[in-house]
């Protein structure tokens, strides 16, 4: 596991009404093995950080490294989750979709069809392996999804809002889920999120966005015990905290579990 | 309903369309309005209809035919495919050829038989050039089609994951596009049907069921022109049923990508 570093990253958006920045000298340092999450509001930036630590975008200025290797495209040391189900391969089965990583690194067949195998038990969907994803729900797509991204056993796990188009009771399931999964692999995971809730419940630090431009605003580190209570009292106050830094009102009553 | 109960309902369901309409036909035919030379019963068509098969003719006809389609459709499938696919990869090759296409797909493959049979004469090579042109355009523009609608993520994903342009062309662009290039096939051998049929009548000699139909109007043989007919419909039936459908169901009705056909 390595450390990545994000140091002063910008990136401009061309749009019809000409130059909008997206992201704005964005500098973030974070361990190896720490579970970071990303909140902000609509237009943040938080999803085009994570585009652009995945590679998939090159950021105007600033440098990002991983292990303190520059990032200069995609790579095979990060893993990225997506929160579309459609991303997984409707023409494969599940142990088909986990294997594309092994595919592309030249892992032949006893070995590849093991290590696929062993990465659907870690997210419970052994009896799977067989099944197309349009016979899976979309939790358990998403987990095929996650399975999929560790396969080729990249150091960096990147997550963008993968459970967000689930429903409530799956999505409190997938997240303690993940939390498993992270406790085994010891994965860096950089999770983006509009949920408050659930970055409290998965993150050693949340990094809180604010938009036009997208900067980060603050950095709060989440000391709770793990597993964690969503109900305890603990949970709630670092709930608040996070409301408050994202500039909501903690005193009304319309404040919830799942609000962002 | 399991599979089975729903082919064997299906079946009974396309059994009794062509019932009805052969009894409407058979109907007109026994009316005594039109003569019956020109418009036969179907016993009198179904007698010759085994006559022909039974001599062997018919096959052989059938055989001409196969062979012309198959052989046109085979180049039209190796030709217009990786061009499909070429197009909407690459935007110079496509700047080149999408107008040719847009220009040259609507002019029907009958509007050429004169002039082909003026370069290459009567005969096999012809008709199957007539039947390339003909399948050619659809099994390109659909290809076109199916590659730039393959969803992006796919490709995202696949790349994240360290795809190569190889893979990335076998593994993720060629079974995403399969639904357009499924439905290119069909409409490809559907172009290639229509074409050798038009081709035969007029460039084949001696060999053919396009050939036997036109040459059957010099003898005032309507029951043989049905027959032939009917043979044509049969062997397309069976191209779009059994081939095209069993290969729809092996792919993308398996995968999820089409739902499933309820016909």
């Amino acid at each position: 596991m390595q450390p990545i570093a994000i140091r002063d990253v910008s990136l401009n958006y061309d749009t019809p009404g000409g130059k909008v920045q997206g992201v704005a000298n964005v500098s973030i340092d974070i361990d190896a093995s720490e579970f970071v999450c990303i909140v902000g509001p609509s237009g943040c930036g938080k999803s085009t950080l994570l585009n652009i630590i995945a590679g998939f975008l090159s950021p105007a200025s600033g440098q990002i490294s991983i292990g303190g290797k520059p990032v200069t495209g995609r790579g095979m040391d990060r893993g990225v989750v997506f929160q579309d189900f459609a991303q997984l391969f409707p023409w494969r089965t599940a142990l088909g979709n986990v294997s594309f990583g092994l595919e592309m690194k030249g892992v032949a067949n006893p070995e590849r069809d093991k290590i696929a195998r062993e990465q659907l038990r870690l997210v419970k969907l052994e009896k799977f392996t067989d099944s197309f994803p349009h016979h899976l729900s979309g939790g358990m797509q998403q987990r095929v999804a996650i399975a999929r991204a560790l396969a080729y056993n990249p150091s960096v796990l990147l997550m963008d809002e993968p459970f967000a188009a689930l429903d409530a009771m799956t999505r409190d399931d997938m997240q303690r889920l993940l939390a498993d999964v992270w406790r085994e692999t010891r994965k860096t995971v950089i999770y983006v999120t509009h949920n408050v809730a659930e970055a409290v419940y998965l993150a050693d630090r949340v990094v809180v966005m604010s938009a036009h431009p997208g900067t980060v605003k603050a950095i709060i580190k989440i000391d709770l015990p793990r597993p964690r209570d969503p109900l305890s009292v603990e949970f709630l106050d670092c709930q608040k905290e996070l409301m408050g830094h994202l500039g909501h009102n903690t005193n009304g009553a319309a404040l919830n579990g799942h609000g962002a | 309903m399991t599979d089975n109960q729903q082919r064997t309902r299906s079946m009974i369901r396309g059994g009794l369309s062509l019932l009805f309409v052969a009894a409407l036909y058979e109907a007109v035919a026994r009316s005594g309005y039109f003569p019956a030379v020109l418009l036969p019963t179907l016993p009198t068509i179904v007698q010759t209809l085994i006559a022909m098969l039974a001599d062997g003719t018919m096959l052989q006809h059938a055989a001409f035919t196969m062979y012309r389609v198959m052989f046109g459709f085979s180049l039209a499938v190796v030709v217009g495919l990786p061009l499909g696919i070429l197009m909407a990869r690459h935007p110079r090759i496509e700047h080149f050829f999408l107008p040719l296409i847009s220009a040259l797909m609507p002019i029907p493959s009958f509007a050429l038989i004169p002039l082909f049979m003026l370069w290459f004469g009567i005969g096999n090579t012809t008709t199957v050039l007539i039947v390339f042109y003909a399948a050619t355009f659809p099994m390109a523009f659909n290809t076109w089609s199916g590659v730039r609608s393959v969803n992006p993520i796919w490709l995202r994903a696949a790349g994240a994951m360290g795809a190569d342009e190889h893979s990335l062309f076998w593994k993720v662009i060629i079974p995403g596009a399969s639904p357009f290039i499924i439905t290119g096939m069909r409409q490809a051998f559907l172009r290639a049907w229509i074409g050798v049929v038009g081709a035969e009548m007029i460039a084949a000699s001696d060999w053919g069921l396009g050939w036997v139909i036109f040459d059957a109007k010099e003898f005032l043989n309507a029951d043989v022109m049905l027959a032939a007919l009917a043979v044509i419909g049969f062997i397309g039936f069976v191209f779009e049923r059994a081939v095209f459908g069993t290969l729809e169901r092996a792919t993308i009705q398996r995968w999820g990508m089409v739902r499933v056909a309820k016909g």
